[in-house]
C-alpha cells in the first residue's frame, strides 16, 4: 500500500510541473506584444511602468530562466500581483477559494445523495416503471446545462412571491443562512453530475447483479437488503468511484458558470472578471490552482480506489 | 434465425447465411427497430443540421433585424417564439444560434476525429516510448477542467485576429480558435479509446497474417485498423457534438465565446437577457430548449450508435 502511494504521487509530480508549464505558457503565447495590450488599457503609461510590467510578467529574461524563476515563485506561493486589484494574487485567491471549493463539495455530495439510491433502485427494479423514470431523469439530468435550470430558477420563482438567494451569506452570517444560499446552486450543479453517476451506477449493479455470488447469497436466504448493501454494492461501488474522481474536474467547470449566474465570490467569477480586465497574473494564477487541485483530487481518489480493491496494488 | 439449408460444393449441407444488408444499412435499420430513442435523437440530429445549413430559407426574419415583432412580445403567428427587448424574432435568433452552434460543433469534432485517430491508431499499433510520452500527456490533459482550458486559450488569443479570416460572422478569428480548442480537448479524450481499440486489432490473427505476407506499417494502420476503430470513431464523433455545443453555448453564455453581436443560443441566455427575462420569460426559454434538445439528441444518437456498432463499449 506504502509503495503503491508514492508510485502514485511520484507520477503525479511531472502532471504537476505540466500544469505549471502551460500556465507559464499562458502569457507567453499571446501573439504581438502583451505588454502593449496591458497598456492599451492605460493610455499614459510611461516608460517605467512599461518596464516594470515586463519585469512583472517575467519576460525580461531568456525564456529557460523565466521558467525556473516562474517554478521557484509558485513554490513559494508567490503568483504576482493582479493588474486589477493591485492585491496579490495569492491573497485574492486564498480568500475566494473556500467558496469554489465549498460549492464543489456540496455539488459533489448532493450530486451522490441524488445519484446513487436512484441508479441502485434502477438496476434492482431492472424494467419496471421506477428503471424507466430514473433513466429519463439521467437523460434530463445529462441534457439540459444547469446554465438553463439557473437561470429558469432565477427567472421564474420571482413571479410566484419566492427567489433563492443571490447575495453572499458568510459562516459568519450564520450557517443556516450560508448553507441555504449555497443550496440551490450545489443542487443544480448536483444534479447535472448526478446524471453520469447514476448511469454508472445501475449499468455496473446490474453487471454484479448477473454474478455467481449474488445467486448463492439468495438461495442462502438473505434478505433483499442484505445481498444489495452487503454483498452487490461493495464492488459495484468500484468503477463508479473513477467517475466521480473525473467529476471533480466537471464540478469545477461548473463552479465557474454557478458562481457568475448566483454572484457567488469564488475564483471562477474572478477568473472570469479578470479575463475581461486583461489581468494575466490572475488568470494565470487560477487556471494553476485550478488544475494543481483536480490533480491532486485525482491523486486521493486513485489512492481511496486502491485502498477500497486491494488488487489494485499489483497492477 | 435458420436460413436455408445449401450443399456445398464438397457435398455437406450448411445453413446459408441470411441474405446480409451492407453493415451502415442494417444499422441504420436496427436503430430504427430496436431504438426509439436513439431514432428520437437522429430525428432531431438531421433537423438541427437543416435548420443549420437551411438557416435563411427557415428563419422568417434576419438574427438582428430589428422591429421583427413589438418589443419584448410574447409568442404570436408571426413571432411564434416571441421578441426580445430590441423586437428581434426569438425564433428566427434560434435558427441562426444552430447554425452558429453545429457550425463550431462540427469543425471541433472534425479536428477532434483526426487528432484521435492519428494519436490513438499510432500509439495503439507501434506503441513504444512515442506512447509512453503521449499517454502521459493526455494523462495531464484529461486531468484538467475543460472550461477552464478553453477559457485559458480564449484568453490567450482575445485580442487576436489571424489575417484571411473575416472580422465578424461564424468564421471570425476567436470561433475558430474556440472550434480548435474544443476539438483539441475532444480529441485527446477520445484517442484514449481509439488506442484501445488499435491496440485489440493489432494482437489480432489476420493483423498477424497481413504481416506475415509482407505489408508495411501504413497499409496495415490504413486498411486493418483504421476501418477497424470507425465504429467507436463515429460513436465519439456524436457525442462529441453535442459536448462541443454545449462548450460553446457555456462559453457564450458567460460573454467569453462568439462575440456578443452573432446570435447563438448560450449569448441568449447571458446576463444582459437575463435583466428583460421577467418581462417575458420567452426569452429564457426557447433558446434554453433549443439547447437542451440539440444535446439530447446527440446524447441518444450517440448512445444508440455505440449499442449498435459497438457493445463492448456500453455504459448503460
Amino acid at each position: 500500500m506504502t509503495e503503491y502511494i508514492i508510485r502514485r504521487v511520484l507520477l503525479a509530480v511531472p502532471t504537476v510541473v505540466l500544469v505549471i508549464f502551460a500556465t507559464f505558457m499562458i502569457v507567453r503565447l499571446v501573439p504581438g506584444d502583451i505588454v502593449e495590450l496591458i497598456l492599451a488599457e492605460r493610455p499614459y503609461a510611461s516608460e517605467a511602468e512599461r518596464a516594470q510590467i515586463e519585469k512583472d510578467l517575467g519576460l525580461d529574461e531568456p525564456m529557460p530562466i523565466q521558467f525556473v524563476r516562474y517554478l521557484g515563485d509558485v513554490v513559494r506561493g508567490d503568483l504576482g500581483n493582479s493588474y486589477w486589484t493591485a492585491r496579490p494574487v495569492t491573497a485574492e485567491i486564498k480568500s475566494r477559494m473556500p467558496v469554489t471549493a465549498e460549492l464543489g463539495l456540496y455539488s459533489i455530495l448532493l450530486g451522490l445523495v441524488i445519484a446513487l439510491p436512484i441508479g441502485i433502485l434502477s438496476a434492482v427494479r431492472q424494467d419496471t416503471m421506477s428503471d424507466y423514470f430514473s433513466r429519463s431523469f439521467a437523460i434530463l439530468a445529462l441534457s439540459v446545462p444547469y446554465f438553463f435550470t439557473a437561470t429558469l430558477l432565477i427567472v421564474f420563482p420571482p413571479k410566484w412571491g419566492w427567489a433563492p438567494p443571490l447575495t453572499y451569506k458568510g459562516w459568519s452570517d450564520g450557517p443556516i443562512e450560508h448553507l441555504y444560499y449555497f443550496f440551490f446552486p450545489a443542487l443544480l450543479l448536483g444534479v447535472g453530475l448526478a446524471g453520469a453517476v447514476m448511469r454508472m451506477t445501475r449499468t455496473m449493479m446490474l453487471e454484479v447483479l448477473r454474478q455467481d455470488y449474488i445467486r448463492t447469497a439468495w438461495s442462502k436466504g438473505l434478505r433483499e437488503r442484505s445481498v444489495i448493501s452487503r454483498h452487490a454494492l461493495k464492488n459495484a461501488f468500484i468503477p463508479v468511484i473513477t467517475i466521480i474522481g473525473l467529476q471533480v474536474g466537471v464540478a469545477l467547470s461548473g463552479t465557474i458558470i454557478l458562481e457568475s449566474i448566483f454572484n457567488m465570490p469564488g475564483i471562477g467569477r474572478y477568473l472570469v472578471g479578470a479575463i475581461f480586465q486583461r489581468d494575466y497574473p490572475s488568470i494565470q494564477g487560477v487556471v494553476l490552482i485550478l488544475g494543481v487541485s483536480v490533480v491532486v483530487v485525482n491523486l486521493l481518489v486513485d489512492i481511496t480506489y486502491a485502498w477500497l480493491d486491494p488488487r489494485i496494488h499489483y497492477s | 434465425m435458420a436460413g436455408t439449408q445449401v450443399t456445398t460444393p464438397f457435398g455437406v449441407p450448411i445453413d446459408r447465411p441470411e441474405s446480409r444488408l451492407p453493415f451502415y444499412v442494417d444499422v441504420l435499420r436496427r436503430l430504427v427497430r430496436e431504438k426509439p430513442l436513439g431514432l428520437i435523437g437522429g430525428v432531431l440530429v438531421v433537423m438541427y443540421f437543416i435548420a443549420a445549413i437551411a438557416a435563411p430559407l427557415i428563419a422568417p426574419y434576419g438574427p438582428n433585424e430589428l422591429g421583427a415583432g413589438p418589443r419584448l412580445g410574447g409568442p404570436t403567428l408571426d413571432n411564434f417564439m416571441g421578441t426580445d427587448n430590441l423586437g428581434r424574432d426569438i425564433f428566427s435568433r434560434v435558427i441562426y444560434g444552430a447554425r452558429v452552434s453545429m457550425t463550431i460543433g462540427f469543425v471541433a469534432v472534425l479536428i477532434a476525429t483526426l487528432i484521435s485517430l492519428v494519436v490513438g491508431a499510432l500509439s495503439g499499433y507501434f506503441g513504444g516510448l512515442f506512447d509512453i510520452l503521449a499517454q502521459r500527456l493526455i494523462d495531464a490533459f484529461i486531468a484538467f477542467p475543460g472550461l477552464v482550458f478553453i477559457i485559458a486559450v480564449g484568453a490567450i488569443f482575445t485580442d487576436t485576429q489571424i489575417s484571411g479570416l473575416p472580422k465578424s460572422g461564424v468564421f471570425q478569428t476567436q470561433n475558430v480558435i474556440l472550434a480548435i480548442t474544443i476539438g483539441v480537448l475532444l480529441g485527446v479524450g477520445s484517442s484514449r479509446i481509439i488506442r484501445g481499440a488499435a491496440l485489440s486489432v493489432k494482437s489480432t490473427a489476420y493483423v498477424e497474417a497481413t504481416r506475415a505476407t509482407g505489408a508495411t506499417h501504413t497499409r496495415i494502420i490504413l486498411f486493418h485498423v483504421l476501418p477497424n476503430v470507425m465504429a467507436p470513431t463515429i460513436t465519439l464523433a456524436t457525442l462529441g457534438l453535442g459536448t462541443a455545443i454545449l462548450s460553446e453555448s457555456a462559453l457564450s453564455f458567460l460573454g467569453l465565446g462568439v462575440s456578443p453581436d452573432t446570435a447563438t443560443w448560450g449569448g441568449m441566455l447571458n446576463r444582459e437577457a437575463r435583466t428583460f427575462m421577467s418581462q417575458n420569460a420567452w426569452i429564457a426559454i426557447f433558446p434554453g430548449l433549443a439547447l437542451s434538445m440539440a444535446i439530447f439528441g446527440f446524447n441518444m444518437l450517440g448512445d444508440a450508435l455505440r449499442d449498435l456498432l459497438d457493445p463492448r463499449l456500453r455504459t448503460g
